[in-house]
């Protein structure tokens, strides 16, 4: 995608930002850096386990002792062409691995080897899931792997610095965007959905607070439409609510000093969560000049189109398609559809609702309804995962069952419901123990309704003479002398019969 | 009788194994060389007691019938090479009390063929120069002397001048070296010795401190070509620890050392290689190792290598660049030398200013520069530009020719610190030998004749890549036809 389409990308009108000279649009860009999913590290057969002791997972390469050599891990080479492939990109038959010259004390090389001109992955696409089941496309510009860093720690002690190379040499894929998204919340968006895409691939854990998902965000303003600004780039933030926040604090920042009659710098800055603000790191003039070259260590890269291609047809199917599916061939709404293929865990759920222990089909759209109203509100109050979920798959398809065979009525369903989830048993054991049972007999049904219109002559005198309103007394007292259990539609049919 | 100490290794290789002597004598003889020749100064670290009781260990093997290919046989090792337990220091005081837990793949397996480590030899600080003069531990002396003076010491050449000058002292039979640009057959040239760089690729570079890494390549320095053979077939082969190893048999270059003439062989003699200038007793020398193969069978033609006279230059950019990335990791942070200072980057400078030496230095500046923004597409790109272009003359000249004919180095031995103040002179050193370099093809250095001054000069055989056979066989009929027997005095005396 070349830089004037990006630049043709226009912000929703919403999302534009007043100003004190009119109206302002952000443009955004993303790197994130995904830790690839591996036994061990790009270059060396260190473990990769997080939280291990300082310095345990280190071998001579990655704390380069001299005369130590790089080679190429060929699972996370197959990781990256899995993910480039995830995002629709090309996996390029030949990439180069570069060396990114800078000094630091968590650097023992001295360089990372990273790909510069020539990564593994360009090109690719990300479908942002928005409001009202609107979507957009952002374009990915490449997908590359390189290196990660150790650790230095500052805060251990008065006047040394701690140095942990564990993460030292682990793999990680940069994967960057256009400058197509146009506010915060887009930003969110492409966050989860790349998120998703790499854990529906298991190509990346996604977990950001291990540091497994990190994300740098290029942010400028501009009038709508209007050139490009100068762009500041955001370091390593690390929730997507904080890039978020990050984000808006950033172009409002930015806003401000255009307004004023200043100019943006070009510079590094780092988002500080516990005060909402961006502070500067470092200016474009003390930018290093990273000396990139080829790494002389490793030779080209070279990818067998025949194995790109069965990695391609062995791809899991991916969050966009399988919510294309629920809409397809279930009638879900893009909504609800979308909702449930966001995360592989909820699908799984709910493809398991669908057909766990069924022995008739059972309905996708009041499964669907159940989970992302009755399940997900359980999840959100308890606080659990859907991986926790006090009800399983298997007993939310009970229920539906028991609601569709008429055994139950929708709203003794909810009584059910919430008794699975205090661990009462199963819905048919709840059912049965607590006689819920619903009263489908029809000459059961007649008697009650036959002793209402008995006690209440005047009121049937009253709904013949035109008083329709009063059908629903009849129908709540005949519920009440079944305890409920009465099959409302028999119900129905059958004092609609006796009143006329 | 004659000395143990004066033996090729296929000489002593066959006295062990007829039980002439044992490689506990063998090795003792050799430390008293070593210690006798001290003032050479081409050991960093003498592992002589160690050497010992693995002699007693290759004696017992001998006895047992299990000995292997270079069982009992002395050697030392260019100190670039990783040694377990042993300090191993680059010549680099940056590398000060560093030893590494790992053995270098090449020595790994020259060890297990039963050879005896007898120390580690002196180099140019990371393999950087001609003479071996910017070493940390000092410069080494070349064991021969002028005729006319031979109260001036010389230099071995470089940078594996402590391998050129312990073998050609006779303190050990054979010597591991590393050749980026001319450092193994430079010296040899230097010393009257056969010093042979592999292919790219052949030996594999894990565990070698490196300087270039796709320059680097270890290689035999010996007192023949036989021998030069037997060592190269033990240190080479595939290893999967090292990405540019090349995943081919070693050739069997049994035939080709056998080899007693050249028919069917076509050597070129490029054009290009003689530089106005150039010593009239080089040409001569050349011209002579010309007539000889002629003599011996060969068909002789005249190629031309067009880029040749960018090649010094592109090796000045190029390798200066690769070395200071690769030197980036001497840092003070987690092995060698480290003086503390109050914040990172003050350590950073002061351990690198104290342990770094002035040619370091300067090519790590070099390199910094030909790759920083804005100078990169002038200096590096156009480096590796041109560095295909003379593969390509290569690849064209061997559509033609089978070997190349060509002299080593531009001269014979210098004086020690006749060539220090001026580093452009120093680098012309390199002339003949960069080209093969950029190229990664096979070189061999041999000993043609002495000059006026009774200096050593070597001729030089370049082939195709992994054709190092064929190599071989080129220089074990001209080593015949030199009939090379001149020892310096120092030894022979």
């Amino acid at each position: 995608m070349s830089l004037e389409s990006a630049m043709a990308i226009a912000a929703e009108p919403q999302d534009l930002i007043e100003g004190a000279t009119g109206k302002w649009e952000i443009v955004i860009g993303l790197e994130v850096h995904a830790q690839v999913l591996s036994q061990s590290k790009l270059f060396s057969a260190s473990a990769t386990a997080f939280g291990a002791e300082p310095n345990s997972q280190v071998s001579l390469v990655d704390a380069a002792f001299p005369g130590m050599l790089p080679v190429i891990n060929r699972f996370c080479v197959e990781q990256a062409a899995r993910t480039g492939l995830g995002i629709k990109g090309k996996v390029n038959p030949v990439s180069v691995f570069d060396r990114k010259n800078y000094f630091y004390a968590d650097l023992p090389q001295g360089y990372q080897i990273s790909q510069f001109t020539q990564p593994i992955v360009t090109g690719g696409e990300i479908i942002l899931d928005l409001p009202e089941g609107q979507s957009k496309t952002i374009g990915v510009t490449r997908l590359h792997l390189e290196q990660d860093a150790g650790k230095s720690s500052h805060d251990l002690h008065a006047t040394k610095t701690f140095v942990d190379l564990n993460r030292s040499g682990i793999a990680l894929m940069e994967i960057v965007s256009e400058p197509e998204l146009r506010s915060p919340e887009e930003a969110a968006a492409y966050l989860r959905k790349l998120r998703s895409i790499l854990r529906y691939l298991g190509t990346c854990d996604g977990n950001m607070e291990e540091g497994s998902l990190r994300c740098d965000a290029n942010v400028s303003v501009r009038k709508p439409g209007g050139e490009f600004g100068t762009r500041c780039e955001i370091k390593n933030v690390n929730s997507i609510r904080f890039v978020s926040q990050a984000i808006q604090y950033e172009a409002r920042r930015q806003i401000e000093i255009l307004e004023a009659g200043g100019t943006i710098n070009q510079e590094t800055r780092l988002y500080d969560s516990a005060r909402g603000e961006t502070r500067a790191m470092r200016s474009k003039e003390d930018a290093h000049d990273y000396r990139y070259f080829n790494d002389p260590d490793l030779l080209p890269l070279e990818l067998e189109p025949g194995w790109i291609e069965s990695l391609k047809s062995a791809l899991p199917e991916l969050p966009d398609a399988r919510s294309d599916r629920y809409v397809h061939d279930y009638g879900l709404s893009p909504y609800d559809a979308r909702v449930l293929a966001a995360e592989q865990e909820f699908s799984a759920y709910y493809e398991a609702a669908l057909t766990s222990g069924a022995t008739v089909q059972r309905d996708p759209k009041i499964v669907a309804n159940w989970m992302t109203s009755e399940v997900f509100a359980v999840l959100n109050r308890l606080n659990l995962e859907i991986s926790q979920s006090p009800i399983s798959a298997a007993h939310l398809g009970e229920l539906v069952d028991l609601i569709s065979d008429g055994t139950i009525s929708g709203k003794i369903a909810k009584e059910v419901f919430q008794a699975v989830i205090d661990g009462e048993g199963s819905p048919r054991e709840i059912v049965e123990s607590r006689g819920l049972r619903q009263v489908s007999d029809s000459g059961a049904i007649e008697a009650a309704i036959d002793s209402i219109l008995a006690a209440n002559p005047d009121k049937v005198a009253e709904f013949k003479s035109g008083k329709d309103k009063l059908f629903g007394f009849f129908v709540g007292q005949a519920m009440k002398a079944t305890a409920g259990k009465a099959n409302p539609a028999m119900l129905n049919d059958l004092l609609k019969k006796k009143l006329t | 009788m004659t000395k143990l100490t004066e033996l090729t290794i296929t000489a002593a290789l066959l006295g062990l194994k007829t039980k002439q002597f044992s490689a506990a004598e063998l090795v003792a003889d050799h430390s008293a060389a070593i210690i006798a020749s001290r003032s050479l100064n081409a050991f960093i670290t003498e592992t002589l007691d160690s050497a010992a009781e693995r002699a007693k260990i290759s004696d017992q093997k001998y006895a047992a019938g299990t000995a292997g290919v270079l069982e009992g046989i002395p050697l030392g090792y260019k100190d670039l090479f990783c040694t377990k337990g042993v300090l191993t220091t680059a010549a680099s005081h940056i590398l000060d009390g560093f030893k590494p837990p790992y053995d270098s793949t090449v020595t790994a397996r020259l060890d297990a063929a039963g050879s005896v480590m007898m120390g580690k030899l002196n180099l140019d600080e990371f393999a950087m120069g001609s003479s071996n003069e910017t070493s940390f531990y000092n410069a080494v002396t070349n064991p021969w002397r002028r005729r006319s003076d031979p109260n001036t010491p010389l230099v071995p050449g470089g940078s594996s001048g402590g391998s050129a000058s312990a073998v050609t002292a006779e303190m050990v039979m054979g010597a591991t070296g590393t050749d980026t640009g001319g450092s193994i057959r430079q010296p040899a040239a230097f010393c009257g010795l056969v010093g042979f760089k592999p292919s790219y690729g052949r030996c594999s570079r894990w565990g070698v401190v490196a300087f270039a890494s796709s320059l680097d390549q270890a290689g035999p320095m010996t007192r023949s070509v036989a021998d030069a053979a037997l060592m190269f077939e033990v240190m080479a082969g595939f290893d999967p620890l090292d990405s540019t190893s090349a995943n081919l048999p070693v050739p069997d270059t049994r035939a080709a050392v056998a080899s007693t003439d050249l028919k069917g062989v076509k050597i070129g003699v490029p054009k290009e290689y003689r530089i106005d200038g150039t010593n009239p007793e080089i040409i001569a020398m050349w011209e002579e190792g010309v007539r000889w193969a002629k003599a011996a069978g060969a068909k002789i033609l005249e190629v031309t290598l067009p880029h040749t006279k960018y090649a010094l230059p592109t090796y000045y950019v190029i390798a200066p660049a690769e070395a200071s990335a690769n030197l980036a990791r001497y840092d003070g942070v987690r092995y060698g030398l480290r003086v503390p200072a109050a914040s990172l980057d003050e350590q950073y400078e002061a351990t690198r200013a104290a342990g770094f030496g002035a040619e370091v230095k300067r090519r790590i500046l070099i390199g910094t520069y030909v790759l920083s923004a804005g100078y990169y597409d002038a200096y590096y790109r156009k480096a590796q530009q041109v560095r295909n272009l003379i593969t390509r003359d290569f690849t064209e000249a061997f559509t033609k020719v089978d070997l190349l004919l060509t002299p080593t180095a531009p001269s014979s031995a210098f004086a020690i610190g006749d060539k220090t103040m001026d580093a452009v002179t120093m680098y012309l050193n390199d002339v003949f030998t960069v080209p093969a370099s950029l190229a990664g093809l096979p070189a061999i250095s041999i000993p043609a004749k002495l000059d006026s001054a009774g200096l050593p000069l070597g001729l030089q055989l370049i082939g195709r890549a992994f054709d190092d056979a064929m190599v071989i066989r080129g220089a074990a009929v001209l080593e015949k036809s030199a009939g090379f027997t001149h020892r310096p005095h120092s030894i022979a005396g």
